[in-house]
């Protein structure tokens, strides 16, 4: 029916004639479209598949992510339908990536419900993610208007307020997750959370898992917990938490777990992405309302963020997590066991902690974005970390920033309580050195070494893991390289 | 005990030019430097008493350290801490806070439990210091 190198847009009644047409001639590509500043805009990574025009796969794109079918539908003409397409308006091959294409799309803002994560993901990855003309599809960036980021809560405390509730500032926080995961009862688990906590922590953390098993009911683990917890507080005179995983099979059941943390005296509660997002905006709004941290656990994400060429970014989860309205979420660490290589997660943070964030091609970030005066996140770095690497860490990560060294605290030789105090006297000494004009990047391990001085429990940290590293190329890289052509 | 709250606490007590160093780092990024005192070190006694006003036109830390010293005089058997805020949208609160002073001996806090139903148990933490009135405690 149409010439398959035709794009032209085709117009008045014939566009409506019964029947196919390429989405790019249905009004899907519109290459002199100047996106508005209320426009929501979405950048796919597109991979067609063979012989299909990259074109024609962005107008697809386009398409299936807002109003078309498969086939011409007349009921079209009811509506205001100029509006309510979706707008490719770009498609760049992208560097030394044989075919593949950025796509940018532009949705008027009336295409979605205020305020409802899962309105924006069922358009924005809904159908189209599994559409056949495509071989892959990976959604890169969104750039939210701060007319649609205003109808969003935001975290529910955010940096600076959980900051004044802790009475500690000027230093990255400290946790650890329990170790092990599974298997220790009530009684067990809250002896590692005094330990550690009495040690130097300010938080412990339950696991991404630990829900409500044979082995350690929901209500014991908390009972026992804030006994920890308070033991701790009257031992060091600090305030100290415990992210009491609420997460649970329904939103009663979450509910109740909540309610008896507050009950307890917690002054933070815990969920795993994989609730979903409307469960996690109910969450946050508990929090909002309960005075509580509401920490995230991103368990699940690396089945779509991780490889390149299919999924989601983790940068665009950071930014829904944003106004879904978490507090704390795992961003990565650069040196630990997981996943991210500097450039990426550095855009990452500046998602959770700026309050605006210009353009940053070298750091995956592909719009400006205003927060809009949305509190900021809380990053949490965990995953193989250890006192050695505290130059790197706050090189890397900054002082806003939960750092969290589970193995690195637990697995101490002289127990949890003496991996806690090392942890926290390195982390004192390098930023007591930054502040004071050190060159921390080159100087940190002779830092550490002088603090260890007057500290064996970090001189046995430092011998134990000396410079365990994990050096794999990272699966996730920034597509440009940070040259004055490419970011000009 | 030892109170541990703040940035430094875990680290050897830190001298004037020490103090003068760290406050210096928040003058240069244009935070206002301060100085507090209390007799009630618990956690969440958020309002330690003033020594003056935040410092936001001071260029020097020579001049808080003169004051951490002025405080001294006055309050040296209780806890001293320096603070610097920070005015910057978006912030608006406390970047720094280290403890610089404390007594000689730290008695620390009595934890009280009342015990409810269904094991619940309330909390409460109490300074021992506290049993005295003000004025009386750490002397």
């Amino acid at each position: 029916m149409n010439d398959m190198n035709d794009q032209t847009r085709v117009t008045g009644a014939k566009r409506y004639a019964a029947g196919v047409m390429k989405y790019a001639q249905m009004g899907y590509w519109e290459p002199d479209y100047e996106p508005k500043d209320t426009d929501i805009i979405a950048l796919f990574r597109i991979t067609p598949q063979d012989g299909v025009d990259a074109i024609e796969a962005a107008a697809a794109v386009a398409g299936e992510s807002s109003t078309a079918t498969w086939t011409v539908v007349w009921t079209d003409r009811l509506t205001a339908s100029e509006k309510y397409r979706a707008k490719a308006y770009r498609v760049d091959p992208v560097p030394n990536s044989p075919g593949e294409f950025f796509a940018y799309i532009a949705y008027d803002l009336d295409l979605f419900e205020g305020g409802s994560i899962a309105n924006l993901t069922a358009s924005i990855i809904g159908n189209v993610f599994g559409f056949k003309p495509l071989k892959a599809l990976r959604l890169e960036d969104m750039r939210l208007p701060t007319a649609y980021v205003k109808t969003f809560q935001g975290p529910a405390t955010g940096i600076v307020v959980e900051r004044e509730r802790l009475n500690c500032y000027g230093r990255p926080l400290l946790g650890a997750t329990v170790k092990p995961k599974l298997g220790l009862s009530g009684r067990n688990y809250g002896r590692v959370v005094y330990e550690a906590l009495k040690g130097g922590l300010d938080f412990t953390k339950d696991d991404e898992n630990i829900n409500s098993q044979p082995f350690m009911h929901w209500r014991d683990r908390f009972l026992y917990c804030m006994e920890a917890v308070n033991r701790a507080s009257a031992a060091t005179g600090e305030v100290k938490g415990t992210y009491l995983n609420i997460t649970a099979g329904t939103m009663e059941d979450m509910y109740e777990r909540a309610e008896f943390a507050k009950q307890l005296g917690s002054i933070v509660v815990m969920i795993d992405l994989v609730i979903g997002y409307t469960a996690i905006q109910s969450m946050a709004k508990w929090a909002r309302a309960n005075d509580m941290i509401l920490h995230l656990h991103r368990a699940g994400h690396s089945t779509y963020t991780r490889q390149r060429s299919h999924g989601v970014s983790f940068r665009v989860i950071a930014k829904w997590m944003r106004l879904a309205g978490v507090d704390h979420l795992h961003a990565g660490t650069v040196v630990g066991k997981l996943e991210g290589d500097p450039a990426t997660t550095k855009g990452y943070y500046d998602i959770f902690r700026e309050e605006f964030n210009p353009m940053a091609l070298e750091n995956g970030i592909f719009f400006d974005q205003d927060w809009a005066s949305l509190n900021k996140m809380m990053p949490v770095a965990s995953g193989g970390i250890h006192a050695g690497q505290m130059h790197q860490l706050i090189s890397y990560l900054g002082e806003d920033v939960v750092l969290q060294f589970g193995g690195g605290t637990i697995g101490h030789p002289h127990g949890v309580s003496a991996g806690a105090t090392a942890n926290r006297v390195a982390l004192e000494a390098m930023v007591y050195a930054r502040n004071a004009g050190r060159d921390i990047w080159n100087e940190g391990p002779d830092i550490l070494r002088d603090a260890a001085r007057t500290c064996t429990p970090l001189k046995q940290a430092l011998d134990t893991w000396k410079d365990v590293t994990f050096d794999y190329t990272s699966t996730d890289q920034p597509d440009y390289a940070p040259t004055p052509e490419v970011t000009a | 005990m030892k109170v541990t709250q703040g940035q430094f606490s875990f680290l050897p007590d830190l001298t004037d030019d020490q103090i003068r160093q760290q406050a210096q780092y928040a003058i240069d990024k244009g935070w206002a430097v301060s100085v507090e005192y209390t007799d009630d070190p618990h956690p969440r006694n958020t309002y330690w008493e003033m020594w003056g006003h935040p410092m936001f036109d001071n260029p020097d830390a020579a001049a808080a350290v003169f004051e951490v010293n002025e405080c001294r005089k006055a309050h040296g058997s209780k806890y001293i801490r320096v603070i610097a805020f920070d005015a910057s949208p978006g912030w608006e609160s406390i970047r720094m806070c280290f403890i610089v002073n404390r007594p000689a001996q730290e008695p620390g806090f009595r934890l009280v439990r009342q015990e409810g139903e269904g094991r619940v148990v309330r909390y409460t933490i109490e300074s021992y210091a506290v049993r005295e009135p003000e004025g009386a405690r750490y002397v």
